[in-house]
């Protein structure tokens, strides 16, 4: 690696007031040369030498030695910037660009040679920082992103509040210009800030805005090792233009801290062993999961305190905690498990209360609705979330208060083997054999419970537009024999693949976006299929039509980049969840929902004209098939489908279906 | 509540006894199609475990008397549809329409 690089002593500042003038010179003359022809006869110009003799002073600057360097030693401050980046092996860095980081930028493909790093084109920010979004969850690695720090940050906010929401890091850095009196005037100052990051310091973990280099170099590795530390959240940095940009003659003084990992918080002993008790003594304990596998290791934990105590899971699938093949997992039952409950245990849930309460949205109450519990009044309940260390005031993420029995501030994952260590030493002899017919029950329950979700999915299978569950056994008949990963959230799609495929490794499941900002999917998918690629799996994502719309060009990033992906359209061809808002209102109010000429009240429907999904992928050079809305063309168009994702190339269908 | 019953009925009658039935079904699932049924049930009445608590209406609904009753009368997730909004001739086209929904295929090998 480059680390003593010379350059030209001329900055930033000054190369532009050069380039201006240079170029008004130049324009000038173009100008003069322009207008003055019609005037000129052509004796007059073939007599005009075509070059002027030169002056003394410009005769002797171009022959003389010059009396100074103007290549003093020294390197860029933006390269050192790179050193840093470097240090953390970040792999990638989706990123639109923007003037405010072009130090950085350059520094990054020329002195980092492109590489952990590599830069990849994006079309909007919103779609960079869901692509991280999305690769950290199969990966667990945290990417980069670099955004303008004004307008790049005001498109990334959404994505940075699902990532918060969804409690995954990402590295964000916006560029910005702090010296009113030095930043060129215009467009770069439209784009500076005096406090860029103020737009998501609510959602975001921790920002700094460093005034040196030494400052960026702790102020990088503080937020990583934060960002890194659970519970996950995403970091910005704001960067300042000119910062990038100096040269530095002293790089050798500098500094670049070393990233040591941070230990994960732990439940209190005393805690744990006061929830094994509970657990152990409970004649229906509960275990209810939503963020909790981290990791597979977190996945293999919760079988081994779930089998210990044969107690039932419901996985909330905001990661793949459980798989759906072992008996223990129990999601068909979960309004009836929670009733019968005498101990529940949440481990990471967004929502405790949304868990053990009701809520009906009707109208009753002056329009609160009807709230009702779910669980026996004397149920205990146990939380263990890492939430609580970092929760904020504004955004109303962390939900309504749920009391509790006991409650660990703490993750998960880390607690669990003291808890599991805790429950096996809990058992008395004499529950060992409760404990074994308590499984043996919820093993044929579970059987019972497989065949009744067969049977569901059976009906409208021959249905056009096609039902979703085909769908999703369409494209299952295809990758069963794969390495699959589904990279999308299902719950829109009635949770079919989730409730049909065999969901036994971390990886076959990420969850959704966190704070259900439309607009995650395409991008997380892509950013998912792109953690996959390296690890040789095939990517599968059912994309909802109105959230591929808010950033389609995440489908040229991924023919940019060959990151396979098979995306199948589940094209409903509405904002579905808005159809159904609108009709209730207008129900409530006795009132005729007006439709127009769609199928749904004005405004929610995606259709007149429809969108061609196919010819929208297309245009970016993606192979693509469909509209398809008879259920046969499905399997010949998703069987060549598969063929070209496995080639290295996304695809994508586009399957016209049932609402959900 | 009789005359509805006595409208299902001779619904119900209607569409297995002679050509005007056709009728009735392919005006109910209009009617179905643009009351918003559908939105909720899916086309043809199958319904899911996002928007219907996975109960279906076909192609085997309710009785008639609880069925319209629900519809009419529904405090729950379901909003209540007043006669108003939909008479009663078309929510007996609609239990027409879920009526005639075709029964299961008898084999799907992709379900195995």
């Amino acid at each position: 690696m480059a680390g003593g690089e010379t350059r030209s002593k001329i900055n930033r500042r000054k190369f532009l007031a050069g380039a201006a003038l240079a170029g008004a010179a130049t324009a000038a003359s173009d100008a003069a040369s322009v207008h003055a022809a019609p005037f000129a006869s052509d004796k007059a110009i073939a007599a005009r030498p075509s070059v002027s003799r030169p002056s003394a002073a410009v005769a002797a600057a171009e022959t003389g030695t010059p009396q100074v360097s103007v290549q003093p030693a020294g390197v860029p401050a933006s390269d050192f910037m790179v050193d840093v980046i470097k240090s953390l092996d970040i792999p990638y860095l989706p990123c639109n660009p923007a003037q405010s980081f072009r130090g950085l930028h350059e520094s990054l493909i020329d002195y980092g040679g492109n590489k952990k790093p590599e830069f990849l084109t994006c079309t909007h920010e919103e779609a960079s920082v869901a692509m991280a979004h999305g690769y950290f969850k199969i990966a667990g690695k945290p990417l980069l992103v670099l955004c303008h720090g004004t307008v790049g940050l005001q498109h990334a906010a959404m994505a940075i509040y699902n990532a918060w929401c969804d409690r995954v890091p990402v590295m964000v850095m916006g560029g910005t210009d702090l010296d009113a009196s030095k930043r060129p005037p215009g467009v770069p100052t439209f784009h500076s800030a005096q406090d860029i990051c103020a737009i998501v310091r609510d959602f975001t973990k921790w920002d700094d805005q460093p005034v040196s280099v030494q400052h960026f170099a702790q102020s990088f590795v503080r937020a990583y090792k934060l960002a890194m530390t659970p519970p996950h959240e995403p970091v910005v940095l704001a960067l300042d233009a000119e910062l990038q940009e100096v040269t530095l003659h002293d790089r050798a003084k500098l500094t670049i801290p070393r990233y040591v990992p941070t230990s994960p918080p732990q439940g209190d002993l005393n805690a744990v062993r006061e929830a094994a008790r509970l657990l152990v003594g409970a004649e229906h304990p509960l275990i209810v999961a939503d963020k909790a596998a981290r990791t597979a290791n977190g996945v293999k934990l919760l079988i081994e305190l779930a089998e210990a105590l044969q107690a039932p899971v419901i996985d909330q699938k905001g990661r793949m905690n459980f798989p759906n093949t072992h008996h223990l997992f129990q999601n068909a039952r979960a309004r009836t498990l929670l009733g019968e409950a005498d101990v529940v245990l949440g481990l990471e849930l967004s929502d405790y209360w949304g868990t053990v309460n009701g809520y009906i949205d009707n109208g009753e109450n002056d329009g609160v609705g009807l709230q009702e519990s779910h669980i026996k009044p004397d149920a205990k309940l146990i939380s263990i979330s890492s939430i609580l260390l970092n929760t904020k005031s504004n955004y109303q993420d962390f939900q309504r208060l749920q009391v509790v029995d006991i409650e660990m501030a703490a993750d998960a994952e880390a607690t669990l083997p003291a808890l599991i260590d805790a429950v096996k030493q809990a058992i008395p002899a004499n529950r060992k054999s409760n404990i074994e017919a308590r499984g043996a029950a919820l093993q044929k329950v579970w059987s019972d419970a497989r065949e009744r979700t067969r049977q569901a999915a059976a009906f409208a299978w021959d249905a056009s537009p096609i039902s979703t569950a085909r769908m999703a056994m369409e494209v299952y008949a295809q990758i069963k024999d794969l390495d699959w990963s589904s990279v999308g959230g299902d719950r829109q799609l009635s949770s079919w693949p989730s409730r049909l495929w065999p969901m036994d490794k971390h990886y076959r499941y990420i969850g959704g976006p966190g704070g259900y900002g439309i607009g995650y999917g395409a991008p997380a998918a892509v950013g998912a299929a792109l953690a996959n690629r390296d690890a040789g799996r095939f990517s599968v994502n059912f994309q909802p039509d109105g959230d591929i719309m808010y950033s389609p060009g995440v489908l040229w990033t991924a023919v940019r980049y060959r990151i396979p992906l098979l995306t199948v359209m589940h094209n409903n061809r509405g904002y579905h969840q808005e159809v159904m808002h609108v009709q209730r209102m207008a129900n409530r109010r006795n009132r005729v929902a007006f439709l127009g000429n769609d199928l749904g009240p004005l405004g929610t429907r995606i259709e007149n004209p429809p969108i061609d999904y196919a010819r929208l992928a297309g245009s970016f050079g993606m192979w693509s098939a469909g509209p398809i809305a008879d259920p046969k063309e499905l399997a010949p168009a998703l069987k060549k489908a598969v063929e070209v994702v496995k080639a290295g190339e996304p695809a994508l269908v586009d399957v016209v279906t049932q609402p959900r | 509540m009789i005359m509805r019953w006595c409208v299902a009925m001779l619904s119900a009658f209607v569409l297995s006894q002679n050509p005007a039935s056709a009728a009735s079904a392919e005006h109910g699932k209009t009617v179905f199609m643009h009351s918003g049924c559908w939105q909720c049930h899916g086309t043809l009445g199958q319904g899911s475990i996002a928007t219907s608590g996975g109960k279906r209406i076909a192609p085997d609904p309710l009785p008639w008397e609880a069925f319209s009753g629900f519809v009419r009368s529904s405090n729950r997730a379901m909003p209540p549809f007043s006669e108003k909004i939909l008479s009663d001739a078309d929510l007996a086209d609609i239990y027409v329409y879920l009526q005639s929904v075709p029964k299961l295929p008898a084999d799907i090998p992709l379900l195995k």
